[in-house]
């Protein structure tokens, strides 16, 4: 195998991987955007998102119907967690409601554990499992799926909050809140929107990874520490700069993994990080 | 100065009282090492804790990896006695000195900034040294973690059992209590108080924000240190899982659910989150869900930690009397 | 507000309270009381479990057979989650609080090696679930484990490829305590069997893809991968060699003996070679067996009771309470004289293997505990 198409193959994986990366991200962003709150249960949105899924197609549902029936439910829990625990807390200040959505991590982590146990489950591959070939790397057709719906979802988010008057509202409140509750913004109610919304993303990060990586109870925590590692390197705060961490992330740790030493993997993932917030501590695209 | 002197003498005899309540404890247990060994662990989480909220309650920083710098210290003191035949009381120093100063140099990049950086480079931070520790196996002889970390003795006399340990991990949390009271109570801590009210303010004051940040962030790291040192010697062998990330969540936690800008939460947080675990035992499997349940319930119906509430609860029993200047904040 | 808080100063006082209470009761007369600590949840949940349910079975039916000698058994279980802090404070509690004969477990090596110490302190007899050779050697005078040391595994594996004429091997391993002894063991006896190791990768414990190691090792010339992990990760590694089309060998560890790696990595399994103790075989041992009756008792019992397969880490859980409940027989409740009979005992027919134990060997078995197995249409097959 040639050094050319081993480069090749570390970046395809890099990039299906970053894929995910970066979604999470996003739903890091979307949520301390509006709230200022960096939500320690994201990953595990991605887990119930994986999980839930994969249970629902084992009683015979289609994959698609379990897929979207999967996402909803996950939405439903966002929301809840939102109207349970976060929004009754009127004044208090950032750092407790962090420490709620450590609890509620923990809690949802538990729960899942209880009900699907401890071991790892499997989504089938929604087309197949036949590798091809591309430029002397080989690729999976899920690898495509998840490059697919990671970049639809990034597209669908864009839509959303350029053209439609909640999306533009969601912006408003994240810019300035006060200027947004003088136009006439429930700002608080644009919070509830932002958890619903970023848990539908980490719901769907959840569900196309499944038939490549398995989901299991614990596997929220370590996708949501990257996710966050994404989100501050790309700029805690930007959009763009989620999407951006989340594939630089992606790559750069796959590389790393196939040059350097894949003993430290995970180390390389954070001391980009590091590197990153000594240079520009602000992220590569984060706000001044 | 002046202000405080009021204060102080209910400060002291609330000191003088945990003293003693410490020292009687043992008697209430009759002596029985499981509950000896559970409150040595309080009081090594209360050491750490002490340095984290002084980090976060005053100087207003999050540290997302100060098990890191409890697992430097104890890695640091551990390799040197068991690997290097080292004295432990050379051995703690050593550890000190270490932790207090990586943590200068990291925190000397990002505490310049505003806002949470420091949050964020600790969490990386954190992530790499437990995979060092992880890959040290070439180091430590073994990839479960290091062994035969000896005892310590005072001269000819040993610490061998738990209760013995006991009372030198607790000579070393009141000590710690007390050094960290003084600090709130002195300059520095006014300036910290400043720091976290308003940067800006304190800065136009005159007051060097940025070197305060720091010495107190080297500080806590050095109290996370000594922690690991006593964390060392009391297992005699340390393995990386204990110092990974979900420690250092642990850690921030207890000082939110104690209380933040607050000495007494401190110890109060840590052993709420030392022992509840411990009676959740009986839940077995149900015991995680419990746990994090129980800390949410606790952070929305008193998102101020334990001790604040009680402080509210009794001044709104005796309003206006001095009673509740006890607890200092 | 006021009435809240004080509810609320309650709901703090509730555990303390808890704490105190229920460390009180809990005093009968003429139980046999041993105690039992596993990995129940945490990332070694999947070896703790079935250990857990395997004690609960076997309790429930030596009770029902009317206990030891007429004491009934209680098994006192805690959870240490993989954490050596937790476990220290469980063993003082089992040792202190409610004063057992002896302990089985801990499931991870880590924790097996923080509570040695304590152990040999307080004299108590220690049976480890755990593989790690550390924690028998050198001996220690209290403390025994039941599952085959890596040691064996790699010699059992060294063995098959020295038959396949395979003299050139990479190996991938999980970064965990348990993947690096297996590399470590591979490193000192495979130079020694003549076979060079090419390549050496690694991969993280929730790692979600090991393509980027495997393209590396494909770049080499080794005839076979070895690959040292516990779910999930091997099955990744199986499917994301299927992925590269690698057609060497995939030769794996025992950490894969359960049904779920079939599942996990579906077609992908289709071959693997891995060394594992005699129990998910019991079928197609010769009736000459002297396990095999016992084997298939063991995995009967469980599936009925459960309703899933048991595997060999429940397994390792079966030889320790056996091993005890043995030597309590003999001995009755005395620790030293347990321990005594523990170390005494010879061809104890286990689910792991025969069992002899000595003063120099706290371990007691052989790479003949291992046999060589392979995955056939997503089933376990004896090799030969």
């Amino acid at each position: 195998m040639t050094t050319y198409s081993q480069v090749v193959q570390y970046v395809i994986t890099g990039i299906t991987i970053g894929g995910i990366y970066a979604l999470i991200a996003l739903g890091f962003t979307i949520i301390y955007n509006t709230t200022g709150i960096i939500n320690f249960a994201q990953g595990e949105f991605v887990m119930l998102g994986g999980m839930i899924a994969v249970s629902l197609a084992t009683t015979g549902l289609p994959l698609l119907c379990a897929a979207l029936l999967s996402v909803l439910l996950v939405t439903a829990v966002g929301l809840l967690f939102e109207r349970l625990a976060i929004h009754p807390l009127k004044g208090a200040s950032i750092i407790t409601l962090i420490i709620i959505t450590i609890g509620a991590s923990i809690f949802l982590k538990g729960v899942a554990m209880l009900i699907w146990g401890k071991d790892a489950v499997r989504l089938p591959s929604f087309s197949g499992d036949k590798p091809f070939h591309i430029l002397g790397a080989t690729i999976l057709p899920q690898h495509l799926w998840i490059l697919g719906i990671t970049l639809s979802v990034m597209l669908l988010l864009h839509l959303f909050f350029e053209y439609t008057i909640l999306g533009k509202a969601m912006r408003a409140s994240a810019a300035n809140r006060l200027a947004a509750t003088l136009v006439g913004i429930n700002v608080r109610k644009m919070a509830m929107c932002s958890f619903a919304l970023s848990a539908a993303i980490g719901a769907v990060a959840g569900i196309i990874i499944s038939p490549v990586t398995f989901s299991s109870y614990d596997v929220g925590t370590m996708l949501g520490l990257k996710g966050f590692c994404a989100a501050i390197i790309g700029g805690l705060g930007s959009s763009p700069g989620a999407i951006l961490g989340g594939f630089l992330l992606g790559i750069l740790e796959s590389l790393g993994a196939g040059f350097l030493s894949s003993s430290y993997k995970d180390a390389t993932a954070f001391c980009i990080l590091l590197t990153v917030l000594f240079l520009r501590p602000r992220g590569i695209l984060g706000r001044p | 100065m002046a202000k405080n002197l009021r204060k102080l003498p209910s400060g002291r005899w609330g000191i003088a009282i945990f003293i003693l309540c410490l020292a009687l404890f043992p008697l209430l247990t009759v002596n029985n090492p499981y509950y000896i060994n559970v409150m040595v662990f309080v009081g090594i989480n209360t050491i750490i804790v002490v340095g984290l909220n002084l980090l976060m309650g005053y100087a207003g920083q999050i540290s997302l990896g100060h098990a890191a710098f409890y697992g430097i210290g104890a890695y640091c003191s551990g390799l040197l006695t068991a690997k290097y035949g080292c004295s432990p009381w050379l051995a703690l120093p050593a550890a000190v000195a270490l932790t207090a100063s990586v943590a200068y140099l990291i925190g000397l990049p990002t505490l310049r900034l505003k806002g949470h950086y420091l949050a964020m480079a600790t969490l990386g931070f954190g992530m790499v040294v437990y995979i060092v520790l992880r890959q040290l196996s070439w180091l430590t002889g073994d990839s479960s973690g290091l062994m035969g970390i000896p005892g310590i003795s005072i001269g000819r006399f040993k610490l061998d059992t738990d209760l013995k340990y006991y009372f030198l991990v607790w000579t070393m949390a009141v000590g710690v209590l007390m050094l960290s009271r003084n600090i709130v109570n002195s300059r520095i801590g006014r300036a910290l108080r400043a720091v976290e009210g308003s940067e800006t303010a304190a800065r136009t004051l005159g007051v060097d924000t940025a070197r305060y940040k720091l010495q107190v962030f080297a500080l806590s790291a050095a109290y996370a240190g000594l922690a690991g040192f006593l964390y060392a010697h009391f297992m005699g062998f340390i393995g990386p899982s204990t110092f990974g990330f979900k420690f250092s969540i642990e850690l921030v936690t207890m000082v939110v659910v104690g209380g933040m800008a607050s000495i007494w939460g401190s110890v109060l947080g840590a052993a709420f989150l030392t022992i509840l675990p411990e009676c959740l035992r009986v839940a077995e499997d149900y015991d995680i869900v419990i746990y994090g349940l129980l800390l949410m319930v606790v952070m929305i119906f008193m998102p101020k930690g334990l001790t604040r509430t009680t402080v509210d609860l009794l001044k709104s029993r005796w309003t206006a009397s001095p009673v509740s200047q006890t607890n200092e904040e | 507000m006021f009435r809240l808080n004080k509810k609320l100063m309650w709901l703090f006082c509730l555990p303390v309270l808890l704490f105190v209470l229920i460390s009180g009761c809990a005093k009968e007369k003429k139980v046999y009381k041993i105690g039992a600590i596993f990995a129940i949840t945490g990332p070694a949940s999947p070896l703790g479990t079935p250990e857990r349910d395997t004690v609960k079975l076997l309790e429930d039916q030596i009770n029902q057979a009317g206990g030891i000698d007429g004491h009934r058994l209680k098994v006192i279980i805690y959870d240490t989650a993989g954490d050596e802090t937790k476990c220290r404070m469980a063993v003082k509690k089992l040792i202190y609080k409610d004063k057992v004969l002896a302990i089985i477990g801990p499931s991870r090596s880590g924790t097996t090696l923080a509570i040695i110490d304590e152990v040999q302190k307080a004299e108590i007899p220690l049976i480890s679930c755990a593989a790690s050779i550390k924690i028998v050697e050198p001996v220690k005078k209290w403390v025994f484990k039941t599952p085959q040391s890596d040691v064996l595994a790699v010699a059992k594996i060294i063995d098959y490829l020295k038959e396949r004429n395979i003299d050139k091997i990479a190996i991938i391993n999980v970064s965990n305590p348990y993947g690096i002894s297996g590399k470590e063991q591979l490193d000192i006896q495979a130079p020694q069997a003549g076979i060079q190791v090419v390549a050496h990768e690694e991969f993280g414990q929730k790692d979600p893809d090991m393509t980027a190691q495997l393209t590396r090792i494909k770049g080499t010339d080794a005839q076979a991968v070895i690959c040292w992990g516990t779910n999930p990760g091997p099955a990744i590694v199986a499917r994301n060699m299927r992925q590269l089309g690698m057609q060497i060998p995939l030769i794996q560890s025992h950490g894969i003996a359960n049904k779920k790696f079939i599942e996990l990595a579906g077609e992908a399994a289709e071959g693997v070679v891995f060394p594992a103790g005699r129990l998910i075989v019991a079928e197609e041992l010769p009736d000459s067996d002297p396990q095999k009756s016992l084997l298939l008792k063991y995995a009967n019992d469980f599936q009925q009771k459960y309703g899933r397969s048991a595997d060999t880490f429940g397994g390792h859980a079966w030889d320790a309470l056996q091993l005890v409940v043995s030597a309590l027989k003999k001995a009755g409740p005395d620790k030293a004289k347990i321990r005594d009979e523990i170390e005494n005992t010879r061809n104890f027919i286990g689910t792991g293997g025969i069992f002899n134990f000595s003063p120099t060997e706290h371990n007691g078995l052989t790479k003949e505990a291992f046999v060589m197995v392979t995955i056939r249409d997503g089933n376990w097959r004896l090799l030969k």
